[in-house]
């Protein structure tokens, strides 16, 4: 690794920081704009017992002492204080209990999406312009288009109401199948499409000629001369498809009622949790800004014909 | 067998000057063609981009039309009648179904115009609120997409051509902007948006009817997507600006705002189409996603997110009303998607790589 490269690196971790830490100012300017404050429920409470909670939370301090507070806070003890609708819970318990399940989830859909997607996208490369090349296209040029939410409903449809063979319940055994399928499916037509493309371009190279021409097997061409440079792009993908998701499980947490990270962030819109939700958004962002610099990172420093700006 | 030999002597004949017809033969004129008529014409040979095309024609048609002479309303609730108790029998048909008024209508010899789709759980025309439900999802994706446009090109253009340190500065913040997670934060601020008193100030306005939601969604828009369009002409721009026919163009005397209207914007301006066009279903895609939630429109106006979600709770019973709204979705959806790429190759073959 020369400098140039490390001081790419460098640079990129300080767009990460500088990134993270707007997400950090945007989230609590935002919350803290919104009129009503959290007390302002359903019931109607007394000034005095308003006082009191406002002065337990901090929230009679001026607004940018607090900010500092909170920014202290995460970054010294990562702790996004008390959430305001789960009694007793702090935001970064709920938020570590969701995400047991969620990274589950993710991981899972993440690992089918890039053996899944590369193995298609290599057949339809190699049998190019044949039958199962055009169908394999067909397939993920529809997946591609469809909203996460739509996939999910509709395998819920056809698996846990007119088959019955996965549980409608993500709490349950076996529940985290269907929700795993409907996060890999669009994650995996991209993968695929892209290494299609990126094997084709390698294809046509010189050397695959060369390694040919001197009697190399087709299997040993195919896995140490084509893929290993066709998977390269591939990377650049990781750090989108994390995004896509995290985004993406929301929805499908909603769904299939899976009691992970995604669920608590929208029920945390719904009841207005305002630490919750600020919690959760800068802990995804993290982890968003965090998957795309490793990605970006990674692509750089395992193709050394790629020039850093 | 003159030939036979070689001769020396010159056929005169083929000196002579050529006739009217002689020169027709010769010269095949084709009718010169601009570079929109090329486009076009390779548009037409892509058959996927055509068909795509003429389904959103389609779409986009009947959204328009289809709404001035349907008999029911989005928001009328069939069973109640003024005046009269609440008439259950109109909630939940199935389609081609009747409520009990109707269907002693129809025994007196009375037309009554069919429920296609049947209707919700209120009693409410399902095939309408598919309609209106697709009519405000490609309008969200218009003019989301034409605020991204044109925040985007005015910042680009200004980064490119100015150079320098405005263009540093301004490439700056689109690298931060770009890094982040966008859907989160459009999540946050929707959500933040619609407790805000903004339902209170369009009231009485046109803007009241698409509510507090969609707007924030475009501001959301306006806010967070105009980067990479911005990147996109920058990087066209400064390209562009080295070009030959741009020095030719100086030299020959032509000034700045002459360069730019002439020589740069129309060559910027393929680049420009395909990829607002392909900004579209990424609204439409945004905006179901944000309906799904419960942050997209208001109550009674539907949209295809909200329609699907609103689907859930039956899904057992009425499968079809989830099923019609995500087709008509993934259609839109993939159809501009599929146009934007034919647009691509028919108009801008370099960036096919």
């Amino acid at each position: 690794m020369n400098t140039k490269t490390l001081s790419y690196i460098l640079k990129r971790i300080g767009l990460a920081l500088l990134t993270i830490w707007i997400v950090i100012t945007i989230t609590f300017f935002v919350m803290h704009a919104v009129p009503g404050g959290p007390f302002l429920g359903e019931k109607a409470i007394s000034e005095a017992a308003k006082a009191a909670l406002e002065a337990k939370y901090g929230m009679d301090k001026p607004l940018f002492q607090q900010y500092i507070t909170y920014l202290k806070d995460i970054v010294t003890k990562f702790d996004f204080g008390p959430s305001i609708k789960q009694r007793g819970r702090n935001v970064i318990d709920i938020i570590v209990s969701g995400m047991k399940t969620s990274a589950k989830l993710g991981l899972a859909a993440a690992g089918i999406a890039l053996v899944c997607g590369t193995v298609l996208g290599s057949v339809a490369a190699l049998r190019r312009n044949k039958f199962i090349d055009r169908v394999i296209m067909v397939i993920t040029t529809a997946f591609v288009s469809m909203p996460s939410f739509i996939m999910g409903t509709f395998l819920l449809l056809m698996f846990t109401v007119q088959i019955m063979l996965f549980p409608a319940n993500g709490a349950s055994k076996g529940g985290l199948v269907l929700p795993i399928i409907t996060l890999s499916l669009s994650p995996m037509a991209n993968i695929t499409r892209l290494t299609r493309s990126s094997m084709l371009d390698v294809l046509g190279q010189d050397y695959i000629r060369t390694a040919k021409a001197k009697g190399v097997s087709s299997t040993k061409i195919i896995f140490f001369h084509a893929l290993k440079n066709a998977l390269i792009p591939v990377v650049t993908y990781c750090g989108p498809m994390i995004a896509y998701i995290v985004t993406g499980s929301l929805v499908v947490e909603q769904i299939f009622a899976v009691p992970g990270i995604g669920r608590a962030f929208v029920s945390s819109i719904t009841d207005r949790d305002y630490t919750l939700i600020m919690g959760t958004t800068i802990v995804l962002a993290i982890l968003i800004v965090v998957m795309n610099l490793v990605s970006d990172i990674l692509y750089k420093v395992i193709d050394p014909r790629i020039t850093l700006e | 067998m003159a030939n036979k030999y070689f001769n020396m002597q010159l056929d005169v004949d083929a000196f002579l000057p050529a006739s009217a017809e002689d020169k027709a033969y010769m010269v095949q004129m084709r009718p010169s063609t601009t570079f929109f008529r090329d486009g076009v014409k390779r548009f037409v040979k892509n058959k996927i981009a055509l068909i795509s095309l003429i389904i959103i024609a389609l779409i986009v048609v009947s959204c328009i039309v289809i709404p001035f002479f349907w008999p029911y309303s989005y928001d009328e609730m069939l069973g109640v009648k003024l005046g009269r108790p609440v008439d259950s029998s109109y909630n939940n048909l199935a389609p081609f179904e009747y409520g009990e008024t109707e269907q002693e209508r129809i025994a007196a010899g009375e037309k009554v115009f069919p429920h296609l789709f049947g209707t919700d759980s209120q009693g409410r025309d399902y095939f309408i609120r598919i309609v209106y439900g697709a009519r405000i999802s490609l309008a969200v994706g218009f003019f989301a997409s034409i605020i991204v446009l044109i925040i985007g090109m005015t910042v680009g253009a200004i980064s490119g051509y100015c150079g320098g340190k405005v263009d540093l500065v301004i490439m700056r913040i689109v690298d931060i902007i770009y890094s982040l997670p966008d859907m989160l934060l459009i999540i946050l601020l929707a959500s933040a948006l619609k407790q805000t008193k903004l339902d209170q100030i369009i009231q009485g306005t046109v803007l009241e009817k698409i509510g507090a939601n969609i707007i924030s969604l475009f501001v959301v828009f306006g806010v967070l997507y105009w980067v990479s369009m911005s990147r996109l002409i920058r990087g066209q721009i400064l390209s562009l600006r080295e070009q030959e026919y741009v020095l030719a163009a100086q030299a020959a005397g032509a000034r700045g705002k002459w360069i730019i209207m002439k020589h740069l914007m129309p060559n910027c301006i393929s680049v420009v189409i395909i990829s607002t066009a392909l900004q579209i279903p990424n609204a439409i895609f945004t905006e179901s996603y944000l309906s799904f939630l419960g942050l997209g429109v208001n109550a009674p106006m539907p949209s295809l997110g909200s329609l699907a979600s609103d689907a859930l709770n039956g899904i057992s019973s009425y499968p079809y009303r989830l099923i019609i709204p995500a087709v008509v979705i993934s259609l839109i959806v993939l159809s501009l998607n599929l146009l934007g790429d034919g647009l691509r190759d028919a108009f801008d073959p370099k960036l096919n790589g």
